[in-house]
């Protein structure tokens, strides 16, 4: 994985969440975190786990189940002078925050003339593969990166979700950080300093000359997975981690079509109104007399996530997905 | 109203015997697919309902075939209570196709909209709006249903609740809240959700809305059948919105696999001396309603149904992959 130059160390993803947020709460006293059982439990994914002995309950908060206020009120807070930090266990209780989200916190900076800070951070995840049926698996981070006014962040690596956290708790702007239960236990190098990942910057995980694919969190390891074993058929595949979606960094995007002339773009959100949607169109605006084949889109089929292994399996795009469609266009 | 005296002394010998029945059926459910789980038969996550009981059965024995309900996460009993088709609902939680909901749904999200269940709900305090169109319905509609939505003590956080009751207040609607307190809302007791004002009665949440509030002995099937009956007969007879708090307390963990940590010593011994599936069956016994033998064929038959809904969700088959992408919409017409 591409980081920072320098000593590393292996983590899991979801240690690297934790480190990284007792880092920032050492670093800076506002920075506080509030969500259900995130003390004790360490929240629904554990992930937490141990924040609330170094750091006291007052600044590891468990709220009532209260979707609303959870984000409500960490946007009062972040309005008068706190770091907060809210976890939302599911992505899909975001939909009970719905005002609050596009209404509140996406509109209150711009609309009171744009001087408002609201340094605010919420995580949530996208799950699938779960088995945990349509309310519980999804994924939304389409959803919120379509409203102006929210930044939208998806963490795929050790690296990154260390980089880009860290980012998304210094940022003076409301930054949605969507984790992904696929992803929680993969391991990787994470440089040892403290850095950050720029928001609407994205990474080449892997450097190609024949196809680009242009994949998140899960999907991502299985792009790499993909071009790892099309590498022994001669085939060479870039693989770039947007790693924020919106902002989007078009340009290395861009740059990466432009030099293969193909692409896949992959993603779990659903393939209507999906990211892909959003990579494609910025492709084929960048890179038309470039390109030698239309991009490739795969995703969730347009259907809620059912519960049954079969039927799950059956509409969630994998590594032998992606292959499929890079042989497509290489 | 009538008074719940006059009550006690009605309820007949088989409507006792009923609701053992479906207590025991509710217990040996979740006892035999609690195992299932743990042999990574059952896919996905795990609510049980163990010790709650009495309160599932209690209400349900209260309603009618025309009345309405909706559930929570934690569901079979309400499922079950309900009758509904422990096959059905083993096939569910395996993910096949002869579920009721074809593998689609899986164990948060079992409904049977025929009879009135309205469905189990991922979302906490996602059923209480639900129910509440259902009960406005049955108004517009001018029938004499009910509708009723069970929820935890946990879900009266969430701002559903509280729009749904004010709008049920104010509309005079058929619809009964059932509060299951079990002392935790996921993995935190009681006094971190709610104030300390509260704590004693949570039915002060419904003060504001001008509901009927009741407070019951959870882990008593008569005391919830009883409260549930005079609230329903109020609903129908046009008087409005009930909110019926059920004292009791979760047997197991939040979901299986939960270390249960932050159960203190003691706790749950404590409470177990009130399970209602030995009191309950003592009771009856002590009156001389049942004997021991006949108790003792009730497990066995209801052991023998437990088994055969396992043996009928194993030999199910899986959903055809392509089943996915069907039923999204009435024309079967797929979103492009
Ligand atoms: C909107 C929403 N927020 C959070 C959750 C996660 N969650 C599932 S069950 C639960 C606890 C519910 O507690 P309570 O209402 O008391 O019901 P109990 O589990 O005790 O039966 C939580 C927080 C959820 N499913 N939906």
């Amino acid at each position: 994985m591409s980081a920072t130059a320098g000593e590393s160390e292996e983590f899991a993803v979801r240690d690297v969440i934790n480190r990284t947020l007792g880092e920032e709460m050492e670093r800076d006293d506002r920075v506080y975190i509030q969500g259900i059982d995130v003390s004790g439990r360490g929240g629904t994914s554990n992930i937490l786990k141990g924040l609330d002995d170094r750091f006291g309950t007052d600044r590891v908060r468990n709220t009532p189940i209260s979707e609303v206020s959870m984000v409500g009120s960490a946007l009062g807070a972040a309005a008068t002078g706190m770091r907060p930090v809210v976890e939302v266990m599911y992505c899909g209780f975001l939909g009970v925050a719905g005002d609050q989200l596009l209404n509140q916190v996406a509109k209150m900076r711009y609309m009171f003339g744009g001087e408002l800070d609201l340094p605010m951070v919420i995580r949530t995840k996208n799950v699938m593969g779960a088995n945990a049926a349509a309310q519980h698996s999804q994924a939304l981070h389409h959803w919120l990166a379509a409203i102006p006014g929210l930044k939208v962040v998806c963490t795929s690596t050790p690296a990154d979700t260390k980089g880009l956290l860290k980012a998304a708790v210094r940022s003076d702007d409301p930054v949605m950080v969507f984790e992904h239960g696929g992803v929680y236990n993969r391991k990787a190098p994470v440089p040892t300093e403290d850095y950050q990942y720029e928001i609407g910057k994205a990474a080449i995980e892997r450097r190609g000359e024949d196809v680009t694919v242009v994949a998140t969190q899960n999907q991502l390891w299985n792009a790499l997975e993909a071009a790892e074993r099309l590498a022994s058929d001669g085939i060479s595949v870039e693989v770039v981690n947007p790693r924020t979606i919106s902002p989007l960094d078009t340009e290395t995007i861009v740059e990466s079509a432009r030099k293969t002339g193909r692409c896949v773009v992959v993603d779990d959100t659903p393939l209507s109104y999906g990211t892909q949607s959003q990579l494609s169109a910025v492709i084929s605006e960048g890179a038309f007399w470039d390109l030698d084949l239309p991009v490739k889109r795969l995703g969730v089929d347009n259907v809620p996530i059912p519960f049954s292994p079969t039927l799950e399996d059956e509409i969630i795009p994998g590594t032998d997905e992606i292959v499929d469609e890079i042989l497509d266009l290489a | 109203m009538s008074s719940q005296g006059e009550r006690s002394e009605e309820i007949a010998d088989q409507e006792r015997i009923d609701m053992l029945r479906t207590m025991v059926r509710i217990r040996e459910f979740e006892s035999v697919v609690q195992n299932k789980f743990a042999d990574a038969e059952i896919p996905g996550f795990l609510h049980l309902y163990i010790g709650q009981e009495a309160i599932a059965t209690g209400v349900c024995q209260a309603l009618t075939e025309r009345d309405y309900l909706t559930s929570t996460h934690r569901g079979h009993g309400h499922c079950i209570a309900r009758g509904l088709d422990t096959d059905k609902m083993a096939a569910e939680l395996y993910g096949k196709e002869t579920g009721y909901c074809n593998g689609k749904g899986g164990s948060m999200h079992i409904a049977d909209v025929n009879a009135g269940m309205l469905g189990a709900n991922g979302i906490v305090a996602g059923g209480i709006p639900i129910a509440t169109g259902a009960a406005l319905s049955a108004k517009m509609r001018d029938t004499d249903e009910v509708a009723v939505s069970f929820f935890g003590d946990g879900a009266l956080s969430e701002g559903a609740f509280h729009e749904s009751f004010n709008q049920a207040g104010i509309w005079e609607l058929p619809l009964l809240g059932i509060i299951e307190n079990n002392q935790y809302g996921e993995m935190t007791g009681l006094e971190e959700h709610h104030p300390p004002s509260a704590l004693d009665d949570l039915t002060i949440y419904g003060e504001p809305y001008g509901v009927t509030r009741i407070q019951v002995d959870g882990m008593d099937v008569e005391a919830v059948y009883e409260a549930t009956l005079d609230a329903v007969d109020q609903a129908r007879n046009g008087g409005g919105p009930s909110l019926i708090e059920c004292v009791g307390y979760r047997f197991e963990g939040h979901h299986e696999g939960d270390s249960q940590f932050y159960r203190p010593d003691g706790e749950l011994e404590e409470w177990k001396q009130r399970d209602p599936l030995s009191t309950y069956p003592e009771k009856l016994i002590g009156e001389g309603v049942l004997t021991e033998d006949g108790y003792a064929e009730i497990e066995a038959e209801i052991e023998a149904e437990i088994e055969d809904a396992i043996e009928f969700a194993r030999n199910s088959d899986y959903p055809d992959p392509q089943q996915a992408y069907e039923g999204v919409f009435s024309d079967g017409g797929e979103q492009a």
